[in-house]
């Protein structure tokens, strides 16, 4: 704080922790706050919000056991217990999206900070961002025409003689897992390359003079060192997977629903503010237990994987 | 278990930069054989090359008597300590040192006990289940050993392990060293700058400069007898004369420089080069001798302890540097003072500046 004053002087100073502070109150924790307090609140005609049926209560959090709710519209019609299912399948396909992306980096990781040439990692960085100048949208709609039926993907796999028949890919959630892989993918590459970059690379070596094979280098030496920087990145693409509305929104079918379009058809469709409010604040919270209990799996702590 | 070393021919090409050039040296099993050299001399290439982690661009490695071709160090008997040392810091102890048991798939118990023996070779009991990072530099060192030791290798290679440490410790992990290798009697090829390490520990040396190995001979036959300008003045210090020969007989010769006229010891074929002679040898009198003396006038006495290091300058101009033993009896000499720096003919050398001596 002394050192931004000297260096900046009062005005400039006060400028910035003004702003910083008015986006993180007023931006961020307010809303939220707001969120938080109304999910506790029933879903009222606004001639009867903070009447005497205006009461704090757990019910917008219970409505995802049950079927009360039927929104009607959509096609919505959820049958007993259809919403938990959404649920876990949303966690459990987020966690899976971090697993892939991670086999998928790994190599990607090993190979920019290990195998090739410093000199030509700039390059290859800026090919790995070259898709992101693309917007998201746009993306996930090349992905859907990638996978449709008569698409790309089936007629290269068919004249290669792969398959004979074409695969239905948009269907059940491999659509979204696969987008979801192709758009996070990249947070997992760039903690991974951080974390096997700072390894010296003499242990590999020292490892493979002490008669290690490949796999046994990586498996005791590469992969324990940058066990933070997985951490990190598994984290980051599981909580953005089951965040993501867009992808599973464009790529997603009635078979393979996110939960997060639970969310929106609530809020957005239902007007239903305050049960949207509660499911959301349910995804944060298991996402952040999953996190929480992964990380104690794998013994990682928080502060390595601010690292 | 211990084998021999044979470098036949051997270099090595980084792009067009020749690192090493035509080395040939036949290392004897049980050996302690240092390569000294400046940094960039292609000493490092050369211990990488016998470990398998650069393949010779010509020539061939044999370790025991087998060409390592095609072999990576996974695959040959040789054990590396890096000059990092490169221990695993997320494992303990004795994990590091099992680690090349643990890749011969030695079972865990067996592997502990291992690692238990070694850790007392090295003298380091009690420090088993430590994590690397709560050892000293010098106990790192020890694990470092004890890890190497622990696959039985043929041969050790040593980059500059000790060059971390500080000057005590340094000198206590020499002689070390040394013990260990006697006790172990694997080939040692250890890999410094430093001429005290390589003539304190080893059997013979190979000086090194620019890829070439400039001398391979015991240490004392490396500071008393250099072939060339550059390993003697690499390995010590030396006063130069430059000038030229004239007559010759019995092994030394006359040599007319600037400063004046000497005579010398000389080797035969050597037709042009300098004199070389060490301050140790070079004594301060107050009268001139019979031969090798030279009118100086003392521009500097520095006192460093052992000795007095005295720097004087020719009427000519040359600088030169006698060492005096530091003695309560006799008078530390005055800067300005107007003496003879004199030196007998058999430990002054004519040396070339360079020679293309391979083996």
């Amino acid at each position: 704080m002394e050192d931004l004053l000297r260096r900046y002087g009062m005005g400039l100073s006060l400028t910035f922790v003004g702003l910083t502070a008015f986006w993180l109150l007023v931006l961020v924790i307010l809303p939220d706050f707001k969120l938080l307090e109304s999910s506790f609140r029933p879903y009222l005609p606004v001639l009867e919000v903070g009447g005497p049926k205006d009461v704090y209560s757990l019910n917008n959090y219970r409505q995802i056991f049950g079927n009360t709710v039927d929104f009607g519209n959509f096609g919505l019609h959820f049958m007993i217990g259809a919403r938990v299912k959404v649920f876990v399948l949303t966690i459990v396909y987020s966690a899976f999206v971090a697993f892939v992306t991670f086999v998928l980096a790994y190599p990607l990781a090993y190979y920019l900070a290990k195998v090739v040439s410093p000199r030509s990692v700039p390059t290859l960085f800026l090919l790995l961002f070259v898709p992101l100048w693309v917007s998201e949208v746009l993306r996930s709609f090349a992905w859907y025409i990638i996978l449709t039926l008569k698409g790309p993907l089936n007629m290269l796999l068919m004249s290669l003689g792969v398959i004979s028949k074409e695969i239905r890919w948009i269907e059940g959630y491999s659509p979204v897992v696969i987008t979801l892989v192709y758009t996070y993918v990249l947070f997992m590459v760039f903690p991974l390359y951080n974390a096997m970059q700072s390894l010296d690379s003499n242990q590999i070596e020292a490892a493979e003079d002490l008669g290690a094979p490949w796999w046994r280098i990586h498996w005791r030496v590469i992969l324990p060192h940058a066990k933070p920087g997985i951490a990190s990145g598994a984290v980051m693409v599981f909580m953005l997977s089951a965040g993501s509305l867009l992808v599973p929104a464009i790529l997603g079918s009635t078979t393979g629903n996110w939960f997060t379009q639970t969310i929106q058809g609530i809020m957005l469709e239902g007007q239903d503010w305050n049960t949207g409010a509660a499911f959301a604040f349910m995804l944060l919270i298991v996402c952040t237990l999953a996190v929480s209990v992964a990380m104690w799996i794998f013994r990682v702590k928080l502060s390595d994987i601010a690292k | 278990m211990s084998a021999g070393v044979e470098l036949d021919n051997v270099c090595c090409d980084f792009g067009t930069f020749r690192a090493v050039d035509h080395v040939n040296v036949n290392i004897q099993p049980g050996e302690f054989f240092s390569f000294l050299g400046p940094s960039g001399c292609g000493k490092t290439t050369i211990l990488r090359m016998i470990s398998g982690f650069t393949e010779p661009t010509e020539g061939a490695v044999r370790i025991g008597g087998k060409d390592m071709k095609g072999q990576r160090p996974n695959q040959r008997p040789t054990a590396l300590i890096f000059q990092n040392l490169a221990l695993f810091p997320l494992m303990p102890i004795w994990e590091n040192i099992a680690f090349g048991l643990e890749v011969r798939g030695v079972d865990k118990a067996k592997r502990r006990a291992r690692a238990e023996e070694l850790l007392a070779l090295v003298d380091l009991p009690n420090a088993a289940d430590k994590m690397v990072s709560q050892l000293s530099g010098g106990q790192k060192q020890r694990v470092a050993i004890a890890r190497a030791l622990a696959v039985e290798p043929s041969v050790m290679l040593l980059d500059e392990p000790l060059s971390a440490l500080d000057l005590k410790l340094r000198q206590h992990m020499r002689a070390e060293l040394r013990a260990i290798q006697k006790r172990t009697g694997v080939t040692f090829i250890y890999i410094t700058h430093d001429q005290g390490e390589a003539l304190a520990m080893s059997d013979r040396v190979g000086v090194m400069s620019q890829g070439r190995l400039q001398q391979v001979a015991g240490p004392r036959d490396i500071y008393n007898n250099p072939v060339n300008g550059f390993v003697a003045s690499f390995v010590g210090e030396n006063n130069i004369l430059p000038g030229s020969i004239s007559a010759r007989a019995d092994g030394l010769a006359g040599f007319e420089s600037a400063a004046g006229t000497f005579r010398a010891r000389i080797a035969d074929g050597v037709t042009a080069g300098k004199l070389y002679v060490r301050p140790e040898h070079t004594m301060l009198q107050a009268l001139p001798g019979a031969e090798n003396s030279v009118p100086v006038t003392l521009t500097e006495v520095a006192f460093e302890g052992n000795f007095v290091s005295v720097h004087a300058v020719t009427d000519k101009g040359v600088g030169m540097v006698a060492q005096l033993r530091n003695d309560v009896l006799t008078a530390v000499p005055e800067t300005g003072a107007q003496m003879f720096m004199a030196f007998d003919a058999r430990n002054a050398l004519i040396l070339p500046d360079s020679t293309n001596a391979g083996a």
